[in-house]
């Protein structure tokens, strides 16, 4: 089998997660299509790992998780926040950018 | 050639068919989670992803990753999740028609654009590229290889991204911690609210639920002097999952007397 | 040529008194008329003295110059802050401070109701320290200060009683008017300076006689521009009439016997570039020539005792600027005629003021009539005057006057016979003219309606109008006695020099032509207004029509200069809004457009942001793509 055929997955997967930030409406769905993206980026790091033949792409997909974990728990709690002052959990709610 | 086929058969054949089985579904569960319309349903679809992704770690020699995939990621990132649904509401269900004029049409073709070009060049960045292999790296096992990587030559970055983790929980803490902006509601305020109402109508209180009716469980409305039911004795959270029983069934027969 | 300490005050005491009586304000209402008058008391006093010191010194001794301050000192331009008092400057502050003394008091009574009458003593002295400024200025510079001042002590007293709009529309005319003739005036400036590297008198004039003809004409006619503004003369005489909207007293001093005359006063002072070109002269005689028979005609229609005297000093400034185009001997006349007439004028006009003060301020002669029994003073004062201006021997005008006639008569050629005609005709017409004031005012029947009780005014009042009759009686004859003017001015406007030049006419036959006129003049308007009726008939001759309109010189400036001026703001006024600012809010409306259109990206939702990033990742990989194709 070719190695590449990860890298398509990878590809197609971080396809979709994009797909699913721009059109979903719910935050914690639209997080989840992030972290979707994310993991795919981790696929592409582990497969170029062992296509090189080192360890670094193993290494930077750790930090990748660990930096998502990050990212994860703050964008949480600002959901959190939002939809204890709106009730709402949609991202079209917290439209005020324009204003 | 007969001997590299063979060898490519030997060591790449189970884990073709490990790939030609989990890729597909991996991807069906992706577009699954565009069109479900919980968010329950979309967080249990990712985890299978990641769990998918897990044996393909593991598969490529990345053993270290694909435990801390299913243990971190799977295990505690995506029930941080499900905790956060439960929080907000795990049974509201989300409309999936587009509000904003040309969001889906434009996404739908950048996606295909975005996704045929990247495909394109992996294409063209790996035709006739062989993988090197992992095998001298894992000599020592994968966990300890990774970790003396880690830990020398990764080391300023490791130590930069434990900041960064200890930063972020202490900013979701930050963040979700809610400030007391007026004196708790004691039961001398209530009672005092009730008196102050537009009506005296509950000036005694609400009725608790079963009150008249022949079963006090909490899913039964109390009844009314006049034989109907009060809803406003029942919780909220029942009444909004449906799960409110009808009280006729419990009603008393009350038989005529006669007087005499 | 010893510095002298005092000419220095004339100017200061004045300006000093204008200043405190200005920003005390109120608190020096009680007794700010009795400062001004004072002060202008003790100017006169000064010039008396200064101009018996004169007398006491001979020769070149006479003229004395003060330095005050080094003014300005730019390049090659070098104006020095310096005072100079000669024969001709000294005639000046004496009619100034003499006169304005005299004014002075009588406005204490004329303006006593008047609760602004402490401002209005103010701007009375603003006025003496300007006119003494501009008469003792050593340089063309210094005079221009003065003669801004004047205009501006103009403008404020023609508008004292700015509360009437058409008093303030009457100011803004005298003001604007004015600064026609101020252009020619630093017109004439700048060219002197160019052409001679100095503006001082003595340097212009001692540069004259090598400068080139057509700069001394230019200078000339752009002097004669500027008197022409200052004086009222054609064709920038039209302010003059509405000017009278200022309290009398104002138009007694400023608008009779001195502003008014500065005119006269900067041509002979510019004698030499006059004397050296003829076009020059010949242009002020036709000015002077048309003027004094503009005047006069303007004034047999008036019906406003004080618009006629103010056609009649349009007139007899025409008389002075004629005789100081007609070479030096002219310029000793014309100075003659300036302050006979400034006694003359003056004390009329007060005697106006006085019928004013008696008749409830109504200024329609017509509805006069027969005052001589009710105010004799003020009638026989009056009567000098017109007695004067009218040249009977011995009074004033009689030396003056007739002096000019002579002289244009001896002009020579075609020229003395137009230009003598032109004055004979003048003093037919004014001797017409101010028979009819006379006749109007002080004679015949009653014509004022049962509200007005006519009675003469204080002493306060009478007592200056008293002086200047005398001074109309006496002043010609002792002026012009033994020459004693002309050998005054002598060394200041060379008019010696020609003395005994060809005579066209004997001087008695002269005299004798014009008292022909005179008494045919005030014949016809003694027969013609014996009677009269009180309100102005309506069909009348179009010369009539036209005389009280002034002959038309509003309606000529207003389609000449006023009408094409609005048409060329009301142009340039579209311009602006439709080109330029057009072009303005079409930059403003563009970028609006463009912002609006840009603004619908930034709606606001967090999912269009992000298919703009997946958009603008779309492009970069597409661009990776085609560089590795």
């Amino acid at each position: 089998m070719d190695i590449a055929n990860y890298l398509y997955l990878s590809a197609a997967l971080f396809t979709i997660g994009a797909v699913g930030v721009i059109v979903r409406r719910n935050a914690i769905v639209v997080f989840m299509c992030v972290e979707l993206m994310l993991n795919a980026a981790n696929l592409a790091f582990v497969t170029f790992s062992r296509l090189n033949g080192n360890l670094d792409g193993q290494v930077a997909s750790f930090f990748t998780m660990v930096v998502a974990a990050c990212e994860v728990v703050v964008g949480l709690a600002i959901i959190v926040t939002i939809f204890r002052s709106r009730r709402s959990a949609s991202v079209d709610d917290a439209s005020l950018l324009k204003r | 050639m007969l001997n590299l086929a063979l060898q490519l058969g030997q060591t790449k054949t189970p884990e073709a068919v490990l790939f030609w089985i989990l890729a597909p579904l991996a991807v069906l569960a992706g577009i699954g989670m565009l069109f479900a319309k919980k968010a329950v349903h979309s967080a249990l679809l990712l985890a299978w992803i990641m769990i998918t992704l897990a044996f393909f770690y593991i598969a490529q020699d990345a053993l270290f990753l694909g435990i801390v995939q299913i243990v971190v990621y799977t295990g505690a990132v995506m029930m941080l999740f499900l905790f956060i649904l439960m929080l907000i509401g795990v049974d509201s269900s989300d409309s999936l028609t587009e509000t904003i004029k040309g969001q889906r049409a434009t996404s739908i073709t950048a996606a295909i654009g975005f996704g045929g070009l990247l495909i394109s060049l992996i294409g063209r960045a790996t035709v006739g590229h062989t993988a090197l292999g992992l095998a001298e790296y894992n000599v020592k096992g994968n966990v300890q290889s990774l970790a003396e990587a880690l830990f020398t030559k990764y080391v300023w970055a490791f130590e930069v991204v434990s900041a960064l983790l200890i930063t972020a929980a202490l900013g979701a803490m930050v963040l979700a911690h809610s400030q007391k902006i007026k004196s708790r509601t004691l039961q001398r305020d209530l009672s005092a609210a009730r008196f102050r109402g537009p009506s005296l109508s509950t000036a005694a209180g609400l009725p608790s639920s079963g009150v008249y009716a022949r079963h006090n469980a909490v899913d039964v409305p109390a009844l009314l002097p006049d034989g109907t039911p009060a809803p406003t004795s029942i919780s909220a959270t029942l009444k909004a999952r449906g799960d409110m029983l009808d009280s006729k069934i419990f009603e008393l027969e009350v038989k005529e007397v006669e007087e005499d | 040529m010893k510095a002298n300490n005092y000419l220095v005050y004339l100017i200061a005491l004045p300006l000093f008194s204008a200043a405190l009586l200005l920003l005390l304000g109120r608190i020096a209402d009680k007794w700010g008329h009795l400062l001004a008058t004072l002060v202008s008391a003790s100017t006169f006093a000064i010039g008396a003295y200064e101009f018996f010191a004169m007398r006491s010194r001979s020769g070149v001794d006479r003229a004395i110059t003060q330095h005050v301050i080094q003014w300005i000192s730019v390049g090659t331009l070098k104006v020095d802050g310096a005072l100079l008092l000669d024969q001709l400057s000294i005639c000046f502050v004496l009619l100034i401070t003499g006169v304005g003394t005299l004014i002075h008091i009588y406005s204490i009574s004329y303006m006593e109701h008047d609760e602004n009458r402490r401002r209005f003593f103010a701007y009375l002295n603003l006025f003496i320290a300007a006119m003494l400024l501009l008469v003792l200025a050593d340089s063309y510079l210094s005079l221009y200060v003065g003669w801004e001042g004047v205009g501006l002590a103009s403008y404020l007293l023609i508008g004292f009683w700015n509360q009437r709009p058409a008093y303030a529309t009457a100011a803004k005319k005298a003001f604007v008017a004015n600064r026609v003739g101020d252009v020619g005036l630093s017109l004439a400036i700048i060219i002197a300076f160019t052409q001679f590297g100095t503006v001082s008198f003595a340097g212009v004039k001692a540069g004259a006689p090598h400068a080139s003809s057509a700069a001394l004409t230019a200078i000339g006619a752009m002097l004669l521009l500027a008197a022409a503004g200052k004086s009222a003369q054609f064709p920038l005489q039209s302010w003059l009439g509405d000017a009278m909207a200022g309290p009398t007293p104002v138009s007694a001093l400023i608008h009779a016997a001195t502003m008014v005359t500065a005119g006269v006063y900067l041509i002979t002072r510019s004698n030499f570039i006059f004397d050296a070109s003829s076009t020059a002269r010949l242009l002020v005689v036709i000015v002077g020539a048309i003027t004094l028979l503009f005047g006069a005609i303007i004034g047999t229609a008036k019906d406003d005792i004080k618009k006629a005297l103010a056609a009649s000093t349009m007139s007899q400034i025409g008389y002075m600027i004629l005789a100081t185009g007609l070479g030096p001997i002219g310029y000793a006349f014309a100075i003659l005629h300036l302050l006979t007439h400034g006694f003359f004028k003056a004390g009329m006009f007060l005697g106006a003021g006085s019928v004013m003060h008696g008749m409830d301020d109504e200024v329609n002669m017509r509805r006069y009539g027969g005052l001589a029994k009710f105010m004799p003073i003020t009638a026989i004062t009056f009567g000098f005057g017109y007695l004067a201006i009218l040249g009977i021997p011995p009074f004033a005008g009689f030396y003056s006057k007739d002096k000019i006639i002579e002289t244009a008569f001896n002009a020579g050629g075609n020229k003395g016979w137009i230009l003598g005609g032109a004055a004979l005709l003048g003093a037919a017409i004014t001797a017409f003219y101010m028979t009819r004031v006379v006749v109007l005012t002080f004679i015949g029947a009653k014509r004022w309606d049962s509200m007005a009780h006519p009675h003469e005014s204080p002493l306060l009042m009478w007592l200056p109008m008293a002086i200047l009759a005398i001074g109309s009686v006496t002043s010609g004859f002792l002026l012009s006695s033994g020459s004693a003017l002309v050998h005054w001015l002598q060394p200041i406007v060379n008019a010696g020099n020609v003395e005994g030049g060809k005579e066209l006419m004997k001087p008695l036959t002269v005299s004798l032509l014009a008292l022909g006129v005179v008494v045919i003049g005030a014949g016809a308007a003694i027969i013609k207004y014996r009677t009269v009726a009180s309100e102005a008939p309506s069909n009348i001759s179009i010369f009539t029509k036209a005389a009280r309109k002034d002959l038309y010189q509003d309606s000529f400036n207003e389609a000449v200069l006023m009408r094409p001026g609005q048409g060329l703001t009301d142009t340039l006024v579209k311009t602006d809004h439709n080109l330029i600012d057009g072009a303005v809010r079409g930059v403003g409306w563009t970028l609006n457009t463009i912002s609006s259109a840009a603004r619908s990206i930034q709606n606001g939702y967090v999912r269009s942001y992000a298919l703009i990033m997946v958009l603008g990742t779309l492009a970069l990989v597409a661009t990776v793509w085609l560089v590795t194709l």
